[in-house]
């Protein structure tokens, strides 16, 4: 009889999942599942509301990313109106969701991820969290949370609110931007330069140090998906969605986004409220892709702004074009903070950027609307349908953390088979359990469309069910 | 040291909040209050339309009377002691309130109006930061077939501002109210899709005396829709400025 090892609570992610493992006699793992246990159903009780208050709606999906599920909303609404909203209305959207990638890559990668970086994937857990940085690495800590409030402060300063800000409405932006707000936003970008390449500085010091974790933090060939815009760059608003495989080469491009079913299939499994979408044509689970900065950065040619791109030639120098590790998402993503602040900063310095027409106006006129944008954790889908007064009938949802989903399940199955041992249970294995799922920085609230927090029990049992061991954390 | 003014001999006396007050014969106890700058929560009430006394929140007590009386449909009588705020009232009042949230579905957050509501206006000025009734949480829906406007009946607190605008002022009575208790909605014509209404002149009157989200222009997003209400006055002294 086999013994199943359970992380009730899956700690410093957004959401909440279970992770089970399943041991052999000889105490290894054979099998291991990701769980994610909660469920939201926007996509039903959105249901005879009208299409204008989609964005705003759906944006509450999330309070971490509610600026992507805006852009992915209203770029849906846009497609449902028909209209092409105005030149500066899609340039402040771009800034708007920059700023939101900046402040959730920074959540990430600083309040989430670093501190196994920093103090070691078994150190001691009661200081390996953000307390912990901010008690021995204040400089850095300090660095992670002004980094966010960078994001945040733009996100607040075009739309009034940090979170949740109704001003993306289907056709544009409700109010354009003033001269004293982009003002009060160039001045925050010399600053925010300098803390995200302190922040890869750092990075640089301490990647070399998890070897065995770069070699089976779910490191497998896999297809990547993402946007990216005509000449080949890094793409987070428009473009095209494009799958590329292991080696970096196109393998398919939408170029309707209304075609995506014919591309993604959305498997259920019973072990988990989170789909699983898999690229159809190579069928499930072979179609297993992966999505999220490190998609993005090997998918595009180049990021198109000069710090950006010269970290971009360091990493692939180091790695490769397409380096396989999802340890890599880490560094993917220090590197898209530093072109999403740059991009903002080109985005805000064009004539028209304080452009006040920024909203088109018109009816519905498509029954049927996709909408596709980059969200921090990958690329999100919003699909709507409508009655002939402008009523939802019916959404479907592809969030970004679902597209990882068969990436994570099987991550998490290499990291249990390198490091767990089921004879003797220590944190530190069952942390790196937990890293994996960090690296693809998982928003589960998001993907599930829940509550509580539970805390952290492993028990090893023996076939007659005795316990021989237990992990608490509180 | 009081200072009377001569406001002829229909003029009566009374006591609002321990304050003296004098008003005209015929005046409600809403009016002499506000003209004495003496707040009164309303919802239902609009000046410039007929007394409907349907939202209960100007309830107030009159010395010497067991029954809370609604100032807005209670004529002044000469030597009324009136109390417009004591903890009983306030009791009522925030009950009233959070009656209405669970009886709909007011969805602040997502609403076109919110900021702009008078619903949620009224629920932050009595202190309501909960609801200590189960929500109801009915399947109502969005009538969306009117060019230009929107009736969501999950916003709706049946104040029927809308109804009497638009028989009274605008003088179409397109909308009336059917049903009885939380069965009552608003309809159009014989129960029509507005859009269908025969009666209806698209003149929008409805959607500005609106308090909450319930009728509103459409195309408007979340926060977007702002209620323009200045015009009732003008059009209520035109009309009795006629011959």
């Amino acid at each position: 009889m086999n013994k199943t090892i359970t992380i009730e609570g899956v700690t410093r992610i957004e959401g909440h999942a279970r992770i089970t493992m399943t041991l052999d006699d000889n105490g290894k793992v054979s099998e291991a599942q990701f769980h994610v246990t909660q469920f939201r159903g926007f996509e039903k009780f959105v249901e005879g509301r009208p299409l204008t208050e989609m964005p705003g709606i759906m944006a509450r999906i999330c309070g971490i990313c509610p600026v992507s599920h805006l852009m992915a909303s209203a770029k849906a609404c846009d497609d449902l109106l028909a209209v092409d909203i105005p030149p500066t209305a899609k340039k402040l959207r771009q800034i708007m969701n920059l700023a939101q990638i900046v402040q959730s890559h920074a959540l990430s990668f600083f309040h989430l991820s670093s501190p196994d970086l920093l103090f070691g994937m078994d150190g001691d857990p009661a200081s390996r969290n953000i307390f912990g940085l901010i008690r021995d690495h204040p400089e850095f800590a300090r660095d992670g949370i002004l980094l966010r409030k960078f994001g945040q402060d733009i996100i607040a300063l075009l739309g009034e609110k940090k979170i949740h800000p109704a001003w993306v409405v289907p056709g544009g932006v409700n109010a354009p931007l003033t001269a004293e707000n982009r003002d009060l936003i160039l001045a925050q970008i010399p600053a925010a330069l300098s803390r995200a390449a302190r922040a890869l500085d750092y990075f640089h010091t301490v990647r070399d140090h998890y070897p065995a974790e770069v070699d089976a933090f779910a490191n497998f060939p896999t297809l990547f998906a993402g946007l990216i815009s005509p000449a080949g760059l890094i793409e987070h608003y428009d473009g095209t969605l494009r799958f590329v495989d292991e080696h970096a080469a196109p393998v398919a491009d939408l170029a309707d986004p209304h075609q995506y079913p014919a591309m993604i299939g959305e498997a259920v499994e019973k072990h988990s409220y989170l789909k699983s979408p898999y690229f159809r044509p190579r069928g499930y689970p072979d179609g297993i892709y992966r999505v999220g900065p490190l998609a993005r950065i090997i998918l595009a040619e180049r990021c198109g702004t000069p710090r950006a791109d010269a970290e971009l030639g360091l990493f692939r120098t180091r790695l490769g074009r397409s380096p396989q590790s999802s340890f890599h998402y880490h560094w993917a993503r220090l590197i898209e903070i530093l072109y999403g602040i740059e991009m903002i900063q080109r985005l805000l310095e064009y004539p028209d950027i304080l452009n006040t027409h920024v909203r088109s106006r018109a009816r519905p006129n498509r029954l049927e609307g996709v909408g596709i944008s980059e969200a921090p954790r990958g690329t999100l889908i919003h699909h709507y349908r409508i009655d002939e007064n402008a009523r939802m009938v019916w959404a479907n949802l592809i969030i970004a953390t679902g597209n990882n989903n068969l990436a994570m399940n099987r991550g998490v199955l290499q990291v249990a088979q390198r490091f767990v041992d089921g004879t003797h249970l220590e944190e530190g294995m069952l942390n790196r359990v937990e890293a994996v799922i960090r690296c693809f920085d998982p928003c589960l609230s998001c993907s599930t469309h829940a509550l509580g927090q539970m805390p952290l029990r492993i028990e090893l049992l023996k076939p007659n069910g005795e316990l021989c061991d237990v992990l608490q954390r509180d | 040291m009081t200072t009377s003014i001569d406001v002829g001999s229909e003029s009566l006396t009374l006591r609002i909040d321990d304050k003296d007050v004098s008003c005209r014969k015929g005046d409600t106890v809403l009016q002499v209050a506000r003209e004495n700058g003496i707040d009164i929560p309303t919802l239902c009430y609009m000046e410039g339309l007929s007394i409907w006394g349907g939202c209960r929140l100007c309830m107030v007590e009159i010395a010497g009377s067991p029954k809370l009386q609604a100032a807005c449909a209670t004529v002044c009588t000469e030597g009324m002691n009136i109390s417009t705020h004591s903890p009983r009232l306030e009791n009522y009042r925030r009950m009233i309130v959070e009656l209405l949230l669970a009886e709909r579905n007011h969805v602040c957050s997502v609403c076109v109006s919110n900021g702009h509501c008078e619903l949620q206006a009224m629920a932050v000025k009595l202190g309501i930061d909960h609801v200590r009734f189960p929500y109801r949480f009915p399947h109502l829906e969005v009538d969306n077939s009117h060019d230009r406007m929107r009736m969501d009946h999950n916003r709706c607190i049946l104040c029927s501002r809308c109804v009497r605008v638009c028989a009274e002022v605008e003088g179409a009575h397109t909308k009336d109210i059917k049903g009885r208790g939380v069965l009552a909605a608003i309809i159009h014509d014989l129960d029509q899709n507005w859009g269908e209404s025969e009666t209806c002149t698209s003149c929008g009157k409805c959607v500005n005396i609106c308090p909450t989200g319930a009728l509103t222009h459409r195309g408007t997003a979340v926060g977007e829709m702002t209620k323009k209400t200045t015009f009732l006055p003008y059009l209520t002294l035109m009309r009795e400025a006629q011959p």
